[in-house]
């Protein structure tokens, strides 16, 4: 008959109307600023620098071999070589980054940068509250506001981060054992180090 | 005590016009009363249009199982006013093609006719602005005039989206103000009189428990049905709004309007609501009058703006449940099935008012209206089996 239908779907929204009141799990929504969802361990915004240790300016990983700023489809880093050069993480006297600048309203947060990057320097953020009033200066971020510890690393990315710093102590302590049989001499062959993986460090 | 509550507007208004009389000439008085009660009228259903944005945007939101505005004031009440600032201070574009004079009136004739027709609706006892003889003809005669401002609207904006949600909406308005007028007038058939005040008293008795609201007969209910449907159509409420229709043609007539022109044409479509629901509480729910005899104590005003929030309550309830109809559904909705019903509908009012009381007056009417119901019900949902479309000329 006419307006069964009607009758039908009356009942229906009445009842969704009155259970939202009664029944909190039908309100799906999160009130965002308030409540929020913990990141997924794959989100990713924008990218930043790990440095190792408690100085940024001595711990940063990168040398400023300039393969991001190449490989950047949008072209958003700006990298500056320093004259001079200074110890890296192995030990090894390696350039450090002058002026290491991305512009987040060019990023387009691909993350070729992090896969191309051979010391594991540049990561992706996921912090994603970045709007401010300046438009021009605010969204191009420096050398110190791009560096981050490896902690913060670790407290977003937890997975990977653990797997970063197994493979970067295992270079570590294969390197080392490379120096010290070199001082030793050619005769002795360098054993593969293979250390359980040492807590992060610079 | 109640009757002074009940009175209470009334001897305020009567206090103000004698106290301002002392400073003016005594040949004002009429026009001081008059001017008092549009400026209530005018406050009291702003408010309401405000209040009623904020709960549409709430219901719709519960219906949809989300929480609605709630970030502006405690609940989201101060809603209303943000909105209220934006559509202020937002930019006035007119379109550079746009028939200038016509597109600044549009608004203004649609708001000033729907705020006419307030005057003739008692909104309590002895609460009326004027209380003409032929009231319910000046409400018809008014309110046809918002379909010459869509038009309006629809014709100067030189926009195809608006000139096409201009003719969708005078198509409508039109078929739709037949069986509109066609279920009012059962209404004047049994209350003898065109007079919204007179129809309000002729409901005012009780038997038993009983009010005696037109509602409460087949014809009544049958009418308030087809009044309410077509008052849907008119005020361009869902599943009636094609003329707006967001998802096909955007904003329909007022897509170019914007800031405070767009506020009036919503103000104007949602006083439009109120005016004729306010009616439809007039004609078929007793006006102000209570809905049982232990209930007389409430002051009368209150019983009207409860009907009509009630009636408001509804009208957003089936927002959130229909789904838009399409033009040739509409079409055939109001011509084949709401127009017949409406003329049966006559005949059963014309029955009830010369069979003699009783039982068989109540059966013979529901059955006829009921017959009528399934038969012309049954022919509209009917499966043509109209077969493979041929295009003649396309292909």
């Amino acid at each position: 008959m006419l307006g069964e239908g009607i009758i039908k779907g009356l009942a229906e929204t009445g009842r969704n109307f009155l259970g939202s009141y009664f029944e909190p799990d039908r309100l799906v929504t999160v009130q965002y600023p308030e409540e929020r969802l913990p990141a997924p361990e794959a989100a990713r915004t924008f990218p930043f620098l790990v440095y190792d240790g408690d100085d940024w300016q001595k711990g940063l990983r990168c040398v400023a071999c300039q393969i991001c700023e190449k490989e950047c489809p949008p072209q958003c880093i700006y990298i500056v070589k320093d004259i001079t050069k200074k110890p890296d993480y192995i030990g090894k006297l390696q350039f450090q980054p002058k002026v290491f600048d991305i512009d987040l309203s060019v990023c387009m947060s691909c993350q070729i940068c992090v896969e191309v990057c051979p010391f594991d320097a540049i990561k992706m953020d996921v912090e994603f509250e970045l709007s401010t009033t300046d438009r021009f200066g605010r969204l191009l971020l420096h050398k110190a506001e791009l560096a981050k510890p490896n902690e913060y690393y670790h407290k977003i990315h937890p997975a990977e981060a653990a797997e970063v710093d197994a493979r970067l102590a295992a270079e570590k302590a294969k390197a080392l054992a490379k120096t010290q049989a070199d001082a030793a001499g050619k005769s002795v062959s360098p054993k593969p180090a293979l250390k359980p993986p040492a807590p992060a460090s610079g | 005590m109640a009757e002074k509550l009940d009175q209470i507007f009334v001897q305020a208004k009567h206090e103000l016009v004698r106290w301002l009389l002392c400073h003016v000439p005594g040949a004002w008085a009429e026009v001081l009363s008059a001017l008092l009660s549009i400026a209530t009228l005018l406050v009291a259903f702003a408010a309401l249009f405000a209040l009623t944005t904020l709960l549409e945007r709430k219901g719709l939101g519960r219906i949809q199982n989300r929480y609605g505005p709630n970030r502006v004031g405690p609940f989201g009440l101060l809603q209303p006013v943000a909105d209220g600032i934006k559509a202020l201070t937002k930019e006035d574009v007119v379109p550079r093609a746009a028939d200038q004079v016509v597109h600044f009136i549009a608004p203004l004739v649609l708001v000033v006719p729907v705020f006419l027709a307030l005057a003739v609706l008692p909104v309590g006892r002895n609460m009326v602005v004027v209380d003409l003889d032929a009231g319910l003809l000046f409400f018809f005669a008014v309110g046809a005039a918002t379909e010459l401002s869509v038009f309006m609207a629809g014709w100067s904006s030189r926009n195809k989206y608006s000139l096409l949600g201009a003719m969708r909406a005078i198509a409508q308005m039109i078929s739709y103000e037949v069986p509109l007028i066609l279920s009012a007038v059962t209404v004047v058939m049994m209350a003898g009189s065109l007079s919204t005040v007179r129809i309000v008293e002729v409901q005012a008795g009780f038997s038993g428990w009983l009010p005696h609201w037109h509602v409460l007969t087949p014809w009544g209910l049958a009418g308030f049905l087809l009044f309410l449907i077509a008052a849907a159509a008119e005020a361009n409420r869902c599943p009636f709004d094609l003329p707006e229709g967001e998802s096909e043609i955007i904003a329909g007539y007022y897509i170019e309007y914007s800031g405070f022109k767009f506020a009036l044409f919503f103000l104007g479509e949602y006083i439009g609501l109120f005016a004729v629901s306010g009616l439809a509480i007039t004609l078929f729910l007793g006006g102000w009058t209570a809905p049982l005899p232990f209930l007389q104590w409430v002051p009368s005003y209150v019983w009207f703006f409860l009907k009509l929030l009630s009636l408001i309550a509804f009208f957003i309830w089936v927002r959130g449940t229909l789904p838009r109809l399409r033009m040739d559904q509409l079409m055939s909705f109001a011509w084949k099935f709401m127009l017949p019903l409406s003329l049966i509908n006559l005949l059963a009012a014309g029955l009830w008012r010369f069979l003699p009381e009783g039982l068989t007056r109540w059966a013979f009417c529901s059955l006829l209206l009921a017959a009528a119901y399934i038969g012309l019900g049954r022919s509209l949902v009917q499966r043509r089996n109209l077969g493979r479309r041929t295009y003649r000329f396309a292909e």
